[in-house]
């Protein structure tokens, strides 16, 4: 029984963690760029629902999508200022510039809340569910139900949508996409307004499962969640579902069954000896070399 | 054969001598205020660690992301050491110095020959991990102190022995890059297929310099730890290793002497800064994404060389008329 709970348990975290490696993922796809403030937009898509909801007390659903636009709104913005005119520059420029804009978001958000944990009302309002003796919380069930209906959409507005065969084309190949009539510049922006969207659900329900938010609560997901969309193969959509699910799996097992202290080195452990056999992740694309 | 006393050595011989009489003097004089003194040892190490990460990250143009991790397996082994050794200052020190920085060397051998298999951002993040492994291994590990720190570490290093080493660092690193070796590192950066087709050895000069600089890394940690008696592995994690790297990056990759001038800055920048309180760590973000988009953007980059044309030009019709 217990094996079941911490299945499920790591279910829901991995796809938290998925949700947000899906935005590292299509961002690194398109834009060869680590966006290492990717984690922080977490955040601030808790904050901004934890405001409208207890602040301006604004129903939780439409709480949820002004998160999500106010997210993709950000996303857009800082692609626009601080990555859009480094395209050509090299990437370890980007990635600092990455670094730089998750100092600001967090100093913002330290200078405006305060370094005091913000309590989060959860916004799932769904009762547990019970099985026999096993029970499931509602955060469970709308959490594991959110990210399979978006991992659906997302696939299918990619493989079939004009924007995301464009989506496809860019990470593909700029140059060669730009000279078929791909507008770049729109397509980018919409994988950030995405990408920050999914980060921004993926916020709701970490808040929801935690009760908490502060300045840093998006660091360490968003560093997991940067190695589950390495684990599965950075650039592979696929991949990062795969890799969120099972480093969620595996944190879970290990907080279980090893040591609660010891299950972050246990995760990481788990990504050096995954890239030590399968260079490029679970299900990334191997590269040929030219000299 | 370059012959070794030359004017440029002794210009930077006559530099680093000079700079450390001009700081003794201005510390025992009083004219520089306590708060100053106090950030001489930070400013020494951060120099120390900027000028090593630069070996990998600027002359073997491999990005990682842990080096705070190097720097603290060199802390805890040297600190380790000194509690438990019961000699003299003089020959402990420098001993345990040595001895964190091997630690740290045979810590990058393990790390790098698996890891410099990997590429770009998949090094970078295998690094990372190592990083925080580490830190989590240090926390959970109760000889270490675990999380609440090893205590009780003599407090017996200054200013003067972390510029001893920083001098040590510095000639290291600048031999190194002059040398057939640091050729060959930079080569490997250049192209690595073209080096590995002209029998360099891609293996053995990523490991040299990966190591060499965990070697320096870890030596820096000794100093650390013995400078403020107390060692916590929550300082050693991973924003630790970005500072390094924002450092390295701004100073300029592959240039020792950015590295040194930007630590310099970095280290100095949030206290000076420290006035405006709760806005210094967003002025400090916003300047450092504006350095990085200014000196890297193609638009502005070619608006500055437009810019210092016109200087020149407007400069040499000047001269001539003299």
């Amino acid at each position: 029984m217990e094996f079941l709970e911490q299945l499920i348990n790591g279910l829901n975290l991995g796809s938290i963690y998925a949700l947000i490696a899906l935005g590292y993922t299509m961002v690194y796809g398109i834009a060869k760029m680590l966006n290492f403030a990717h984690g922080d937009i977490i955040m601030v898509g808790a904050y901004t629902l934890s405001v409208a909801v207890s602040t301006f007390n604004v129903n939780p659903g439409l709480s949820i999508i002004i998160s999500m636009i106010v997210c993709a709104a950000l996303g857009i913005l800082t692609e626009k200022i601080a990555y859009k005119p480094l395209r050509k520059a090299s990437p370890l420029t980007v990635l600092i510039t990455a670094i730089g804009v998750s100092y600001f978001l967090e100093s913002l958000a330290l200078l405006i809340f305060g370094s005091k944990q913000r309590k989060v009302a959860s916004v799932i309002t769904m009762k547990p569910l019970s099985i026999g003796s096993f029970e499931l919380t509602g955060e469970s069930i709308v959490t594991l139900g959110v990210t399979i209906i978006i991992m659906v959409a997302l696939t299918l507005f990619i493989n079939k949508t004009k924007t995301g065969k464009a989506m496809l084309a860019v990470s593909e190949d700029k140059g060669a996409a730009q000279l078929m009539g791909v507008n770049v510049d729109f397509t980018i922006s919409v994988t950030f307004a995405i990408g920050s969207a999914l980060a921004a659900v993926a916020g709701t329900l970490f808040t929801s499962s935690y009760g908490f938010v502060g300045p840093y609560t998006g660091a360490m997901p968003g560093i997991k969640a940067f190695v589950a969309a390495v684990l599965g193969g950075i650039g592979s959509i696929p991949g990062a579902m795969l890799g969120g699910i099972i480093l969620g799996i595996i944190e879970s097992f290990s907080k279980a069954y090893i040591s609660t202290q010891l299950a972050d080195a246990i995760v990481f452990g788990v990504l050096i000896v995954v890239l030590l056999v399968r260079p490029t992740g679970l299900l990334g694309k191997k590269r040929m070399e030219k000299v | 054969m370059k012959k070794i006393i030359n004017k440029k050595n002794i210009i930077a011989a006559a530099v680093a001598v000079g700079v450390y009489i001009l700081i003794t003097v201005l510390c025992s004089a009083g004219l520089l205020s306590r708060h100053y003194q106090s950030l001489l040892v930070p400013i020494g190490i951060n120099v120390i660690l900027a000028v090593s990460l630069n070996l990998t990250v600027g002359f073997l143009g491999e990005l990682t992301l842990g080096h705070a991790g190097f720097m603290s397996v060199g802390a805890y082994a040297g600190c380790l050491f000194t509690l438990y050794s019961d000699l003299p200052t003089v020959i402990e020190l420098p001993l345990a110095i040595i001895i964190g920085g091997a630690v740290a060397a045979v810590f990058g051998v393990i790390i790098g020959i698996p890891a410099l298999r990997l590429k770009g951002d998949y090094l970078a993040i295998v690094t990372l991990a190592f990083g925080e492994i580490i830190r989590s291994v240090i926390t959970n590990l109760d000889a270490l102190g675990g999380a609440g720190g090893l205590k009780g570490i003599d407090k017996s290093s200054g200013f003067t022995s972390v510029y001893i080493l920083l001098l040590i660092t510095v000639l290291v690193s600048v031999t190194l890059v002059d040398s057939r070796h640091g050729r060959a590192i930079t080569a490997i950066r250049d192209n690595v297929i073209a080096a590995e087709s002209i029998g360099i050895n891609v293996v053995f000069y990523k490991l040299l310099a990966f190591v060499s600089a965990a070697f320096f890394a870890g030596a820096a940690g000794v100093l650390y730890g013995h400078n403020l008696g107390i060692l916590k592995p929550n300082t050693f994690d991973f924003n630790k290793s970005i500072e390094i790297l924002v450092i390295v990056v701004l100073g300029g990759m592959g240039s020792i002497k950015g590295s040194i001038i930007s630590a310099v800055i970095i280290t100095l920048l949030p206290e000076v800064l420290r006035g405006l309180d709760d806005y210094r760590m967003l002025i400090y973000s916003i300047v450092l994404i504006a350095i990085m988009i200014v000196n890297n953007s193609s638009k502005l980059k070619a608006a500055k060389e437009k810019f210092i044309e016109k200087i020149r030009s407007g400069n040499t019709p000047a001269k001539e008329d003299a």
